[in-house]
């Protein structure tokens, strides 16, 4: 893997990771040590044949490779740049226990690279059905649920609210991480098995909720789009934000890219960004490539930020300033922000999570002001309540997810769901997991 | 996708009234909810009211402010917008109320058609009070009459009808009969000044927010106002709220985040409009 140095890629917002040359992608598979019972297969929650298409690659196949993944990932560019693999199929190879694991990752992109400019895979379908299937939701969850169901021989129609399909994968990771024309590339791969893509659709408003039960089986793939705020004062200043509308903003409408494209952001000279997860690095990240100075606030120890490793040794090396054991009491401005004010934070007893319980300090030294002008909150979305909530009889639990069982059958017996709706904001290949599963399950159900 | 303008015309001063082909919006339209509307690859997603829908079509009627509803304007019959998504918000409170009133100001007055309409079906006694600064940027006013029991015009400057503001005709209205309900719509301002009369005999009184917007669907939080002390989106959980629960500085403050930036935009479009990319396939 070759990755851009950091004062050249915070210029601009193209892929900070470059990826594997083809030498160095059969050196890497000759690693492989191609196990009878591989534990790879087990942490990789759509169970791709490791071992077997990396076997291919070390044989210089990469078409058998391509033909490998695809059977069961249909988002394998996608999948290999944003798995966080070191704690699913990587974080299970055998040779991770003495040496290094296999790049399993960076290989699988390699591949979808390489179907890219060569020739592209396309899987089998299988003969019409006659039956109709709605999928709700373009994102990794939906789109995969098209893929399956598609692929089984159902007329699928997928509904998607916003102008442009892909949902987080779109209007949320960043292009420097995921270059949009991939999505898009990946995306049509999967509109070409068949399913038609109705975008400007909110179903629940531009479909009503009982043609939309109608279908003979319906799959929910609505995401976690719900952006939670803090609750502190001064929190509906000018100049405060949500990730998912910062983010947005620049993914989804090119704000940073104003005046060319209409839609304006405020850049900031000094941003902060509030959480420490990977939504909070991607805005921090962000927010530097538009050229402000970044502060990031977390409320525990460095150690402890949720984001993937790799994600925070990239702000840091693109000069991200990290304020850990810190948290906003309160946002100072009017109408526009000038400031925030946060409290340090002492570790107490672990918590649940094993993490030490952050809890605020007292006394003079306390608290500590940064002058900012742009605050962007990343502290966490929960399941999109727009249409499940329009529907009474479907099950939900605490957090607002829809409840389903182990194959992805929710209360109402031809609804299905799946991704971040029913988990909880959590990844793009669990989501997809859960939707290959919804999607057996569904073929099922309507055999029955 | 593209969304067909199927009928273009100003009905008053820089205010345009559009009919756009949008099937999955105008069979599920409500009275109260809204559209997200983006004309093109490189536009902004910005939200208008429905003002009417039949068959196929909406209908939206907007005043010509910034770049994107002057980029609008410029649209003829036949052409086409990229993006229509809808219908949005939750639908007005549509129910047996008896006697209400609905107070249209400017460009707001377009939302009440659709409004009157439904609160008539539902067997309320209808009046509307609609207000401008001079009878050229009065609209819709035959159809009001038609909607309507009964219609009072106001103008600022006393070119048609009562010389005066809406809020004038709703005090001495309050003080001569019982209201039930009333409904505000327009300019923020007005909705906060014109809502002060209802304040003293508490009558129910809706307003319709418009904060900026994003996606329209929940996901953003641009749109959040203080409503009650609480913060809501106003794009799922409104638009419309108790007027008299509102934080209008906030509403008004928030209204203004992007000032440079929209004179920036307009600028550059005033200045390129006959270069620019909305006139590619006439000039090119
Ligand atoms: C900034 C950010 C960075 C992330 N980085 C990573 C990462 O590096 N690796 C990783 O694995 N995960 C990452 N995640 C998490 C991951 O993106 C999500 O877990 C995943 O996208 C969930 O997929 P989904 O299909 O369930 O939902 P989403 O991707 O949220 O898609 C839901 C879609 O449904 C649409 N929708 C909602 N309601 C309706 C309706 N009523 N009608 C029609 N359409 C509707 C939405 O518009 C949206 O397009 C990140 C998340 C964020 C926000
Ligand atoms: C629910 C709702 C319904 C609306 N209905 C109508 C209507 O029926 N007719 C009508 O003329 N106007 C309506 N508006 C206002 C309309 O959206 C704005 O006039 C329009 O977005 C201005 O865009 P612009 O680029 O032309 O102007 P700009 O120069 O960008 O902005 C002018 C002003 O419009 C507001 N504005 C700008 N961008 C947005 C945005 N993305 N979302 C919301 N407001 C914005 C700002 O307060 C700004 O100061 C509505 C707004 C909302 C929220
Ligand atoms: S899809 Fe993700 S978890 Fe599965 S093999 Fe690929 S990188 Fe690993
Ligand atoms: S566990 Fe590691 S070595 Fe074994 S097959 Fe999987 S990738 Fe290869
Ligand atoms: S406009 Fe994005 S949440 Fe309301």
């Amino acid at each position: 893997m070759s990755k851009r140095d950091a004062a050249e890629r915070i210029l601009d917002f193209l892929e900070v990771d470059e990826g594997l040359s083809e030498v160095n992608a059969v050196l890497e598979a000759t690693r492989c040590m191609e196990c009878v019972r591989p534990a790879c297969v087990k942490g990789c929650p759509v169970n791709i044949d490791i071992p077997g298409f990396i076997s291919a690659i070390a044989k210089q196949d990469f078409k058998k490779a391509a033909e490998i993944i695809k059977s069961d990932n249909m988002l394998p560019a996608i999948c290999g740049r944003v798995c966080p693999q070191e704690t699913q199929c990587e974080g299970k190879c055998v040779l991770g226990v003495k040496e290094k694991p296999v790049r399993i990752g960076a290989l699988e992109r390699f591949i979808a690279d390489w179907e890219r400019k060569n020739e592209i895979v396309t899987p089998k379908t299988k003969k019409p059905t006659g039956k109709r299937i709605a999928v709700v939701g373009s994102g990794p969850a939906g789109i995969t649920a098209a893929a399956e169901l598609s692929r089984s021989g159902h007329s699928v129609t997928i509904f998607e609210s916003l102008h442009a399909p892909g949902g987080v994968l779109t209007y949320g990771i960043p292009s420097f991480r995921l270059p949009k024309d991939i999505v898009k590339t990946e995306i049509d791969q999967v509109l070409s098995l068949g399913a038609e893509l109705k975008l400007n659709h909110i179903v629940g408003r531009s479909v009503s909720v009982d043609n939309f039960l109608a279908y003979d089986a319906v799959f929910l793939g609505t995401g976690a789009g719900l952006p939670s705020f803090m609750g502190i004062e001064g929190e509906n200043l000018n100049g405060v934000y949500s990730a998912n509308e910062f983010l947005t903003r620049v993914n989804l409408m090119h704000a940073d890219r104003f005046p060319d494209y209409d839609t304006p952001v405020l850049k900031g000279q000094k941003v902060a960004v509030v959480g420490g997860g990977n939504v909070a690095m991607d805005s921090a990240r962000v927010a530097r490539r538009m050229g402000a100075e970044v502060y990031l606030i977390y409320r525990r120890r460095e150690e402890d930020l949720p984001a993937r490793e790799a994600e925070v040794a990239n702000a840091v090396e693109e000069g991200i300033s990290f304020y850990c054991c810190a948290n906003p009491v309160r946002i100072i401005g009017g109408p526009s922000v000038t400031g925030i004010e946060c409290v340090r934070m002492n570790m107490g007893v672990l918590d649940e999570s094993k993490r030490p319980c952050p809890v605020p300090m007292t006394g003079d030294d306390a608290k500590f002001t940064l002058d900012v002008d742009v605050v962007v909150e990343a502290i966490g979305q929960s399941p999109n309540p727009l249409l499940v909530s329009l529907i009474p009889s479907l099950k939900r639990g605490k957090r607002g997810n829809v409840i389903v069982d182990e194959n992805g059958q929710t209360s109402i017996p031809n609804v299905f769901a799946g991704g971040d709706i029913a988990t909880g904001a959590a990844t793009v290949i669990e989501a997809m997991g859960n939707a290959k599963k919804a999607s057996s399950a569904i073929n099922e159900y309507l055999n029955q | 996708m593209a969304y067909k303008i199927e009928k273009a015309s100003e009905i008053a001063d820089n205010i345009f009234e559009f009919w756009i082909k949008a099937p999955h919006v105008s069979k599920n339209a409500q009275a109260g909810q809204f559209v997200v509307i983006r004309i093109d690859e490189k536009g902004e997603r910005i939200p208008l009211t429905i003002s009417a829908a039949k068959d196929d079509l909406i209908r939206i009627v907007f005043m010509a402010v910034g770049k994107t509803t002057k980029f609008l304007s410029s649209l003829k019959e036949g052409e086409s917008v990229l993006d229509v998504a809808g219908p949005l918000g939750q639908p007005g409170e549509l129910k047996k109320w008896g006697n209400c009133v609905l107070i249209g100001g400017g460009v707001g007055i377009a939302c009440l058609p659709i409004l009157a309409k439904a609160l008539k079906e539902q067997g309320n006694q209808v009046t509307g009070i609609i207000g401008a600064r001079n009878e050229n940027l009065l609209l819709l006013s035959d159809e009001l009459e038609q909607d309507c029991d009964e219609l009072v015009i106001c103008t600022d400057d006393g070119s048609r009808g009562f010389h005066g503001f809406p809020a004038d005709i709703l005090k001495k209205k309050l003080e001569d009969e019982k209201i039930d309900c009333v409904w505000i719509i327009g300019p923020a301002i007005m909705m906060k000044i014109t809502s002060m009369a209802t304040i003293p005999s508490k009558t129910k009184t809706f307003v319709s927010l418009n904060p900026i917007m994003v996606d329209g669907t929940g996901m953003c939080g641009s749109c959040r106002v203080s409503v009650g002390g609480e913060t809501k989106f106003a794009c799922v959980d409104g638009p419309e709220f108790d007027a008299h629960l509102v934080d209008w500085d906030e509403l008004m403050n928030r209204q203004r985040i992007y000032p440079s930036q929209e004179k920036e935009s307009l600028d550059n479009f005033n200045e390129h409009h006959h270069h620019c990319r909305c006139g590619e396939h006439h000039h090119e």
